[in-house]
């Protein structure tokens, strides 16, 4: 079967904004997503690395913050819901399958793989320095005026068109 | 009211709720077609603009409905996590971010969402997050300098503008339609055989102009802080109210047996509270003062007696019919006020009484003999020893 067509964007768009207002109007915070990843790398250094977890710093003002299990965590829970949410739709809407999508002039499985690799770790590094990503911080903070999200928001959108030039070769 | 947790919502729903938000969010993600890499850099190269339409329309969404729910007094954005800021990290860290964005082709939420549904290329980015975020955490020494440099608190942005919310509001709407109409164009230029089907609708404008009326005409709606404060000005009205008394030997025996669930609520100046500070007393200058929420989490707690303290009824009655309204329970009225418990034990002078006088008169006095020398000592012991300084508490967010 042919996977059906994407949902009208301001459709969407008004639909995720719901569901935004919602987490704050119930839980005081927004939607994100690199905080979950966060918290799965925390919880691994620690159980594959408790000594090291222990005496390296990060880590120590990481637990000072979060007490308890860095899995029992909101965002933690909020991503579990985000595959399941993703999966569903795509099996109502025929999208599941594996696939490995790139460019039309990308030769290789291999650039892709090692390009997505890359823009995932920076994506990951810059989510810390940035305090959140284009959920936690540009979202969320947008629909909260937080200046500071505001302006990571600018950031990241903006840092993406002035890199965009050099990297076209991968998706044009 | 809002936010629900924990005060309303225990904590431990809340994870539960928070899954359930994210089944909506990824639904809505994947229905909207950033689960795919192509559709998501197709906002940096010009030929798809649906990130933008989707991203600018759920922000505006949530952000209308945050000053709806602010000015009518159903969510205490107090309590809510605004992201703070922290200039340089901000922008440092938001360029690598992009960088990351027309490298890898994802997003955070965007490539679990895709990974959800099989894309080999997002478990891959998903991977590379949590390298990155591991990478973060073993060099930190490296970031901290800049992660923690020139830190300017949690500012709104109406706060930085110095403008209201709602104009706020409206200047976004304003850039996300001029967005909205230029980047279609571009993409039709760009994307001449494919039809994307995201030609605004007509209706889409009434929408958008109800919208924008109604934000201009918040500011003028009376919110339900306003209008109690209003209401209270009608004396008549506040005088039919029938709100429970308390007497002031009842009061006093109370404090004397060290009662921790009687809370006074003093409606005096700071001077006169100053003067004489009730045990587990609160001071409340100005009614608006019982709409903080940190005050009402600290004194409205089951089992707990409040008794509105002043120097008169009226004023006694005008602060319980308030706190009445806004979900305060088991309020009481000190009857007769303030002067006649302070004439009474306080400043209690012994006096000749008739021997034949009925025995609760008799008992009435011998009781407030006693209870003259015992409350000033139970006030002092209770008086606080250092001045305490509690600011909202912020659930912990972000990213």
């Amino acid at each position: 079967m042919e996977p059906t067509k994407y949902m009208n964007p301001y459709l969407a768009g008004f639909l995720l904004g719901l569901v935004l207002l919602l987490a704050i109007f119930v839980s005081g915070r927004g939607l994100g997503a690199s905080g979950a990843i966060k918290s799965f790398g925390v919880y691994v250094v620690e159980k594959v690395a408790p000594e090291h977890a222990q005496n390296t710093k990060y880590y120590q003002e990481y637990s000072a913050d979060h007490a308890g299990n860095p899995l029992k965590n909101w965002l933690v829970f909020e991503v579990l819901g985000v595959i399941i949410g993703a999966f569903i739709s795509g099996l109502v809407s025929n999208r599941l399958d594996f696939k490995l999508e790139k460019g039309p002039k990308v030769q290789t499985n291999t650039v892709r793989i090692i390009s997505a690799i890359i823009g995932g770790f920076l994506f990951g590094l810059g989510a810390q320095l940035g305090r959140g990503c284009t959920s936690g911080a540009a979202l969320s903070g947008m629909a909260v005026f937080s200046t500071g999200g505001i302006i990571t928001m600018f950031a990241i959108f903006g840092g993406a068109y002035a890199f965009a030039y050099f990297f076209r070769k991968l998706w044009l | 009211m809002g936010p629900l947790v924990p005060d309303i919502i225990p904590r431990e729903i809340d994870l539960v709720f928070a899954f359930f938000i994210g089944i909506f969010f990824g639904y809505i993600l994947e229905q909207a077609g950033f689960s795919t890499s192509k559709k998501l850099v197709g906002l940096f190269y010009g030929y798809d603009f649906t990130v933008l339409r989707v991203f600018f329309t759920a922000g505006l969404t949530a952000m209308v409905g945050i000053v709806i729910l602010t000015h009518f007094g159903l969510l205490d954005m107090d309590y809510v996590y605004i992201n703070p800021l922290f200039l340089k990290s901000a922008i440092i860290g938001g360029l690598i971010m992009g960088l990351g964005f027309v490298i890898g082709g994802f997003c955070p939420g965007t490539s679990v969402c895709a990974a959800a549904i099989g894309k080999i290329d997002a478990m891959f980015f998903v991977l590379g997050g949590f390298l990155g975020v591991i990478f973060f955490s073993e060099t930190y020494s490296i970031w901290e300098g800049i992660y923690k440099a020139s830190y300017l608190g949690n500012p709104q942005l109406f706060e930085t503008l110095g403008i209201s919310r709602e104009l706020t509001a409206i200047l976004f709407i304003v850039v996300a339609v001029v967005a909205f109409y230029f980047t279609t164009k571009l993409e039709k230029k760009l994307n001449p055989n494919e039809i994307l089907d995201d030609t605004p609708k007509p209706y889409y404008k009434y929408i958008l102009t109800g919208v924008v009326v109604l934000l201009i005409l918040i500011p003028f709606l009376p919110d339900k802080k306003a209008s109690l404060l209003k209401k209270v000005d009608d004396t008549n009205f506040i005088l039919s109210q029938n709100i429970p008394m308390m007497t002031i030997d009842e009061f006093a025996y109370r404090i004397w047996d060290r009662d921790k669930k009687l809370i006074p609520v003093d409606l005096r100046s700071e001077k006169e509270y100053k003067q004489l500070q009730l045990p587990y007393s609160v001071n409340v200058q100005e009614f608006k003062q019982l709409f903080d929420k940190k005050l009402y989490r600290k004194i409205n707690l089951r089992n707990n007696q409040l008794v509105f303290i002043a120097n008169d009824e009226l004023t006694e009655k005008k602060a319980a019919y308030i706190a009445s309204q806004i979900g305060y329970k088991n309020i009481f009225i000190l009857k007769k006020g303030m002067p006649e418990f302070i004439a009474s034990y306080i400043n209690f002078v012994p006096t000749k009484i008739d021997e034949h006088a009925s025995k609760l008169v008799l008992d009435t006095y011998r009781f407030r003999e006693m209870a003259s020398k015992e409350l000033p000592k139970i006030i002092e012991e209770n008086k606080p020893k250092s001045v305490t300084n509690d600011k909202p508490k912020r659930v912990l967010g972000g990213c």
